[in-house]
C-alpha cells in the first residue's frame, strides 16, 4: 500500500506530464472500444438481417443448388419426397428459383426470378404485397415484389409494368408482362440485388415445374430439431446447410476486417504507450538521487523497481477512469445516433444497414482494460530495469547513467 | 425437284384463287416442301464465310469481322479478325461443345449449360442461337398461312411449329420468296405468343447453286437499339475442309 501511494503521490507530482500521457491512453483506450464495437455491431447487424430476411435459421436445398452459381438455378428443382411434412407449421419457407431476363424501359436485365408463398410469414420479405395486384389486372399481369437496389438500378417504381423473358422445365422461351406490386426496403442486398420475387405458384406454372422447390428456409424450431444436428447433412437427398455455414461469409469478412481494426488499436496503443515508456527512461535518468535516497533509506531493489512499474501502469488505471469519463456519454451518444454509411456500401453483397450501431459487450470492454493495464505495466517495468543495477552512491551523487 | 416447284406454283395458284382460308393437308404438305426448299438453300455439307457483325447499342455501334468454317451442324470454327481487342479470337463448335480461345489471356475456355444462353460479344444473338443449325424440317413443321408482299417481292408466310421438345422458340413465321426460296423475315415467339426476336434478310445472291441472303439484321424486340447486323462478304459451300480445322489444336 505504501508502495501504491508513494507511486501515486511521484505520479501526481509530475502534474501536467502525467495528465497528457493519461489523455493519450485514454484516447486510444476509448478509441479500440469504439472500432471493436463497431464491428461487433455490424457483424449482429449483418447475422440479424440476414436470417430475417435470407437465409432463416437453416436450409434445406436441392442437392444441385449453388447460390454462387447462377447457371445451377436451372437445374436446381425437383420435388422433395418430404414437402408435406416439413411444411407443416410454417416452419418452413419453399423457394424456386430460375434465371430469367427483364426488359425494363427497353433495357435487358438478367435476372433471377424466385418465387415465394405470398402468405409466408418465417422471413420479413414482403410477400403479401403478391396478392395486392388490383382485381381488374389480376390474371393478365404477374404480380412482382422487388428491392429498393433492383428498383433503383432498373429505374422501376410500384405499379410499373415491364415484359419478363424465361425459359421453361424444356428450355423454351416463354415471355410475359410483370407489375411491380411493391419495393421492398432491406438491409440484405442478397435478396434485392437482381432479382425479381413472384408468387410460387405462378412461377411454377410458368416453368412447368410444378410442385418443384430449390430450397426451403428454415425456422428456429426447425433447423434445431433433429434429424439434423447442425452440421452439414444429406436429408432425403436434398442438402441441410446449418446456420454457422450460412453465416460463413460474414463470418469471413468480419475476420478480414478484424485485422484492419487490430492494427488501428496496435498503432494507437503504441503512440500512448511509447509516451509512458519515455516518461519513465525520463523519470528513472532525472530522479537518480532519489532512487539513491530510497536505497539508503533500505529500500531494496526490487522494492523501488515497483514503485517505478506502479508509477508507469497508474497511468492505465488512470487512463481508464479518464476514458470512462469522457468515452461513456461519447460511446452512447454514437449507440444511439449509428454511424451512417454511404449509399454504395452494400455492393459487395454482404448485409449492411445504412448505419452501423456499435454494440459494447462487457467481455471486449474488459478485454481492452486488461490489455491496455497489462501492455502498459509492460513498458513501465522495461525502463526500471536497469535500477536493479544501480548503486546507492552513485545514485545518490547522480553520476550512474 | 421439278416436281416439287411444279406443286408449289400450282399450290400458289389454287391458294390465290381460293384464298388462305381454305387450306387443306395438301397445302400443308406443300408447306413441308417450300421448307425443305428453304433448307436446301440455306443448309450445306460445308460452308466457309467472311463476314462483319455490327452490333448497334443505344449509343454507339461497333464492328467485328470474323472468318468461319463450318461442317453440316456437328462443326464450326469462327476467328475474330478485327476490332483488335477481338482479333485473334476463335470460337470452335463440336457437337454440342463450344471452346473460346482469347489470345490476350492465351486460353481457352469451355462454354458450356447455361452459358450458351449468353450473348455473343455484346450482339442479339447468343451462343445457342449461333450453335442450333438443324435444318428446319427437322424441328418444325409448317402451314402456309398467307401470301404478301415484303419489299416488293412476292412472300409466302409460314407458320412454324415445333414438334421437338428441346427448341429454344415454339412457334416461329417465316416470310418465304416465293420464287427463291429463301427466307426474308423470320419471327421467333415464346409460348405466350410474344415476339421475341425478328430477323431481316436481306440482298439474296446466286452463290454457287443456290439463294443466300448476304445482310442480315438480328433484333431482340423486347430491348431498345438497332439490332446486330450481320453481313457475309464471301461464301463458300461445299468446299473440302481439311480435318485439322475442327480441333481444339486449331485454336492457338
Amino acid at each position: 500500500m505504501l508502495t501504491f501511494k508513494l507511486s501515486f503521490k511521484n505520479l501526481m507530482g509530475n502534474g501536467k506530464r502525467t495528465w497528457l500521457n493519461v489523455s493519450v491512453l485514454s484516447i486510444a483506450f476509448v478509441a479500440i472500444v469504439f472500432f471493436n464495437g463497431l464491428l461487433d455491431g455490424w457483424n449482429k447487424q449483418a447475422k440479424t438481417d440476414t436470417i430475417a430476411w435470407e437465409t432463416g435459421y437453416g436450409r434445406l436445398s436441392h442437392p444441385l443448388y449453388d447460390p454462387y452459381d447462377p447457371y445451377t438455378f436451372s437445374d436446381a428443382h425437383g420435388i422433395p419426397g418430404f414437402q408435406k411434412e416439413i411444411l407443416v407449421g410454417g416452419q418452413a419457407v419453399p423457394v424456386l428459383v430460375t434465371q430469367a431476363s427483364a426488359y425494363p424501359n427497353g433495357r435487358l436485365i438478367n435476372i433471377v426470378l424466385k418465387g415465394i408463398d405470398p402468405a409466408q410469414s418465417l422471413l420479413e420479405l414482403p410477400s403479401r404485397w403478391l396478392d395486392s395486384l388490383p382485381e381488374e389486372i389480376r390474371g393478365t399481369t404477374i404480380p412482382a415484389i422487388i428491392g429498393q437496389r433492383m428498383a433503383r438500378s432498373a429505374g422501376l417504381k410500384t405499379g410499373d409494368r415491364m415484359v419478363i423473358r424465361w425459359r421453361d422445365v424444356n428450355g423454351i422461351f416463354d415471355a410475359r408482362e410483370v407489375t411491380v406490386t411493391g419495393i421492398f426496403k432491406t438491409n440484405v442486398p442478397t435478396v434485392d440485388v437482381k432479382q425479381f420475387w413472384i408468387p410460387l405458384e405462378t412461377l411454377r406454372e410458368i416453368t412447368g415445374m410444378y410442385g418443384e422447390i430449390t430450397y426451403f428456409a428454415l425456422g428456429e424450431e426447425l433447423a434445431g430439431s433433429s434429424p439434423w444436428t447442425g452440421n452439414e447433412a444429406w436429408y432425403g437427398g436434398w442438402f441441410y446447410t446449418p446456420l454457422d455455414t450460412l453465416m460463413k461469409d460474414i463470418e469471413t469478412l468480419m475476420e478480414a476486417k478484424k485485422g484492419g481494426t487490430m492494427i488501428i488499436s496496435f498503432l494507437l496503443l503504441c503512440i500512448a504507450l511509447l509516451a509512458i515508456f519515455d516518461t519513465q527512461v525520463l523519470s528513472i535518468f532525472r530522479r537518480q538521487k532519489e532512487i539513491g535516497t530510497y536505497m539508503a533509506l533500505g529500500m531494496t531493489r526490487v522494492k523501488v523497481i515497483t514503485v517505478f512499474t506502479i508509477e508507469g501502469a497508474i497511468h492505465a488505471l488512470l487512463a481508464i477512469l479518464l476514458g470512462t469519463l469522457w468515452g461513456v456519454p461519447v460511446l452512447a451518444w454514437i449507440h444511439y445516433a449509428g454511424i451512417p454509411l454511404p449509399e454504395m456500401s452494400d455492393q459487395a453483397g454482404l448485409a449492411i444497414g445504412e448505419k452501423i450501431i456499435p454494440v459494447y459487450s462487457m467481455t471486449m470492454i474488459l478485454a481492452t482494460v486488461l490489455l491496455v493495464v497489462i501492455t502498459s505495466f509492460i513498458v513501465s517495468y522495461i525502463p526500471a530495469r536497469k535500477i536493479a543495477k544501480m548503486q546507492p552512491t552513485r545514485a545518490l551523487k547522480g553520476k550512474l547513467l | 425437284m421439278r416436281t416439287n416447284m411444279k406443286t408449289i406454283i400450282i399450290t400458289l395458284t389454287l391458294l390465290s384463287i381460293t384464298g388462305i382460308h381454305s387450306l387443306t393437308a395438301q397445302e400443308d404438305t406443300v408447306a413441308e416442301t417450300i421448307l425443305e426448299q428453304v433448307d436446301r438453300n440455306l443448309s450445306a455439307q460445308t460452308r466457309i464465310f467472311e463476314s462483319s457483325m455490327t452490333i448497334h447499342g443505344r449509343r454507339t455501334s461497333r464492328t467485328v469481322t470474323s472468318k468461319s468454317w463450318s461442317r453440316g451442324e456437328s462443326a464450326a470454327l469462327t476467328e475474330y479478325r478485327s476490332p483488335a481487342s477481338e482479333a485473334g479470337t476463335k470460337m470452335l463448335k463440336l457437337e454440342d461443345q463450344l471452346w473460346i480461345y482469347t489470345p490476350l489471356a492465351d486460353r481457352t475456355i469451355q462454354i458450356s449449360g447455361h452459358m450458351l444462353r449468353q450473348s455473343v460479344m455484346g450482339s442479339d444473338l447468343s451462343y445457342e442461337d449461333m450453335m442450333d443449325d438443324r435444318k428446319l424440317t427437322e424441328v418444325y413443321s409448317a402451314e402456309v398461312i398467307a401470301q404478301d408482299t415484303l419489299r416488293d417481292t412476292r412472300v409466302l408466310v409460314l407458320q412454324l411449329t415445333a414438334r421437338l421438345t428441346d427448341v429454344a422458340y415454339p412457334t416461329q413465321k417465316m416470310w418465304i420468296d416465293a420464287e427463291k426460296f429463301v427466307p426474308l423475315r423470320q419471327e421467333m415467339y415464346a409460348r405466350s405468343g410474344q415476339l421475341l426476336k425478328r430477323i431481316d434478310l436481306f440482298d439474296v445472291k446466286r452463290i454457287q447453286d443456290r439463294w443466300f441472303p448476304t445482310r442480315m439484321i438480328y433484333k431482340d424486340m423486347l430491348k431498345t437499339g438497332g439490332g446486330t447486323e450481320f453481313s457475309i462478304s464471301s461464301m463458300v459451300f461445299d468446299a473440302q475442309i481439311p480435318e485439322y480445322i475442327f480441333s481444339k489444336a486449331s485454336l492457338r
